[in-house]
């Protein structure tokens, strides 16, 4: 089992960005998805900011991938996406079916994210004969579901063709929208952000009535209120899970990714905190605890 | 520019023909489409009374297999695709890249509609699917007017907008947020906050929902409670309680509509396959209207109130809003 860091779903300052990708070098994590994949304001790194972090962390010794965005809406954000496909150097993740055509175009192996919206073997195995070379699962999908897909002959026969990938920690990315929900907190427009994101290193907490984590709002994502936790269920994933994915959060991404390398076979589980959840992993609701 | 109505029902679908809609779409008894709702939606027998009903007036009718298939029961899928053509339908609105492939294979003269659900919302993405033979692309609520214009000038493929009715603020068919509280969402089981999932409490006066056990507001003896679709409840963020993501409220883009025409958008999608026939009658007839006053003299086109008051007290909290069309609203 290998472990990878996720790209930075925060909007962080060059300096913290910077550090996290130091430690991340330093760090035994196999894999590092970077770039920005939330929202094309956010140019406190670019393209060849995250182009040289590339680099340095393949020196490294990482293998690297590029992420690219969820949602583009304008033709400028497309001009952005074909600097991350035309990179020449490095995997890309496609998180839009926009991406795989670029990349298909070019004739160039990708990582289908977890936004592609892959549910079923026929879907996999297009994707594959498309240059995928490996699947993020989306995330709202279960054990039993992955299990079941891949039990299936037809992409049975080609499993050796692509690995998988699984969302194991971190604050789930469920939903993308036109509006910006931080700026919206902030009582501005969208067009008038200011680029408040960056006060938010953590997103921004949203709370029902009665005080339950429901969301964190981060832009134009809305990620899960709890803290998607999947440590415990290392031990039984089996063959049919690659690569565990790490979403880098503010603090403590680093222990944790050592806290999940001690557990691979399970020898070393951890007490899930109140705002853990592992629900999806266990086809529950997304937000419970099994 | 076509008027194409929702139906859950026959009655629902004869309203929508019988008060001016072009085309009515509908979807099949099960998980195959996204309003896979109790009593709702059509069979084998109602959906071939339901293209005979279409076809004698000389309207189209368009089957959403809209959901995400599952890997043990992909055949669901593929049956719904073969009733639906064995029916007579004269379009398939299809998500899945499976569903897809299946049915532009399996029956390559089928005019196939590319479903809101793929989340289409650029031009790249658009010629993604162009290799399935999509004829028309559903667009996403996300995308303001600027990139409906740019779309439409930058892609030759016909473009079909909604034009009223729930907001969905999110790309859909890649928000999970009710599969988070609930386990089921609208990409795997066809709902967004299912009714099975809903709970009202009187609490001393104080009307409370919950959605899974999950409160989602509070309604005061004098505010109107509406359904708690998870994404319009009023949440806390620090201190400040509000609508943190969307206040309940319908989409309304009747000022829109010489632009959009303007645009060659070749078809306006009413939302509310769940609506009532009674529903369906009197928005129709409004956009009906709307459409025929454009298409006769678009340089004079004017909303008319009259039209305004009708849609106002058919919208979610009688509040409209023209959504992600409008920059500000973002």
């Amino acid at each position: 089992m290998q472990f990878s860091l996720g790209p930075v779903q925060y909007f962080w300052p060059k300096p913290q960005m910077m550090q996290f990708y130091r430690d991340a070098a330093d760090s035994n994590v196999d894999i590092v998805y970077l770039g920005e994949t939330v929202c094309s304001k956010r140019r406190e790194l670019k393209f060849d900011d995250y182009f040289a972090l590339a680099q340095m962390l393949r020196e490294s010794g990482k293998q690297v991938c590029l992420s690219s965005m969820v949602l583009y809406e304008a033709p400028s954000e497309l001009r952005e996406l074909r600097k991350y496909v035309d990179n020449g150097e490095f995997l890309v993740e496609a998180n839009d079916v926009g991406a795989i055509s670029m990349l298909q175009e070019r004739g160039l192996p990708f990582v289908a994210g977890a936004a592609i919206n892959c549910y079923n073997q026929h879907t996999l195995r297009r994707l594959q004969s498309m240059g995928m070379m490996r699947w993020v699962m989306p995330v709202e999908l279960s054990a039993s579901w992955l299990d079941e897909l891949l039990a299936q002959s037809i992409v049975a026969d080609i499993r050796d063709c692509f690995t998988t990938e699984v969302f194991g920690f971190g604050h789930l990315p469920l939903a993308w929208s036109g509006r910006c929900f931080t700026a919206r907190s902030e009582n501005r427009s969208k067009d008038q952000c200011e680029l408040c994101c960056i006060n938010y290193p953590h997103g921004r907490q949203v709370k029902s009535q009665d005080g339950t984590d429901v969301f964190v709002i981060n832009g134009i994502q809305t990620q899960s209120g709890y803290r998607y936790n999947l440590i415990n269920q290392l031990g039984n994933m089996g063959a049919n899970v690659d690569i565990v994915r790490l979403s880098p959060e503010a603090e403590g991404t680093f222990d944790w990714l050592a806290k999940f390398q001690a557990n691979i076979t399970g020898q070393a589980p951890q007490l899930l905190g109140s705002t853990d959840s592992n629900g999806y992993w266990l086809n529950l609701a997304g937000m419970a605890t099994g | 520019m076509e008027l194409l109505c929702p139906a859950g029902s026959m009655p629902a679908l004869k309203a929508a023909i019988e008060h001016g809609a072009d085309a009515v779409y509908i979807g099949l008894r099960d998980d195959t489409n996204a309003r896979h709702f109790a009593g709702l939606n059509f069979d084998d027998a109602t959906l071939k009374d339901a293209a005979r009903y279409v076809h004698q007036h000389g309207k189209k009718l368009h089957v959403a297999i809209n959901t995400f298939a599952h890997p043990a029961n992909f055949q669901r899928w593929q049956y719904a695709v073969d009733s639906a053509v064995q029916a007579g339908a004269d379009v398939l609105i299809l998500a899945d890249i499976a569903v897809l492939a299946y049915a532009a294979e399996r029956y390559p003269k089928v005019e196939l509609h590319l479903s809101v659900q793929a989340s289409a919302t650029n031009a790249a993405a658009i010629d993604f699917y162009r290799q399935f033979g999509i004829k028309r692309v559903v667009l996403p609520r996300v995308l303001s007017m600027q990139q409906v214009r740019a779309l439409a000038r930058s892609c030759d493929i016909n473009l079909e907008v909604f034009a009223f009715g729930s907001l969905c603020i999110m790309a859909e068919g890649r928000c999970y947020l009710s599969s988070y509280m609930t386990g089921q969402s609208p990409n795997t089981a066809g709902a967004c906050s299912p009714a099975a999932f809903v709970e009202w409490q009187d609490n001393q006066g104080i009307l409370e929902s919950r959605l899974n056990g999950i409160l989602i507001d509070r309604f005061a003896p004098n505010e109107t409670a509406g359904y708690p679709t998870l994404c319009k409840g009023r949440f806390k963020v620090d201190d400040e309680l509000y609508h943190a993501l969307e206040e309940p409220t319908s989409l309304n883009t009747l000022d829109l509509l010489p632009q959009l025409h303007a645009e060659g958008i070749c078809s306006l999608k009413i939302e509310g396959r769940q609506r009532s026939p009674a529903y369906v009658a009197q928005i129709t007839k409004v956009w009906r209207a709307a459409i025929d006053a454009v298409l006769a003299t678009p340089a004079q086109f004017a909303v008319k109130p009259q039209w305004q008051h009708t849609l106002s007290g058919l919208a979610e909290g009688s509040q409209t809003t023209l959504g992600a069309y409008h920059r500000k609203w973002k």
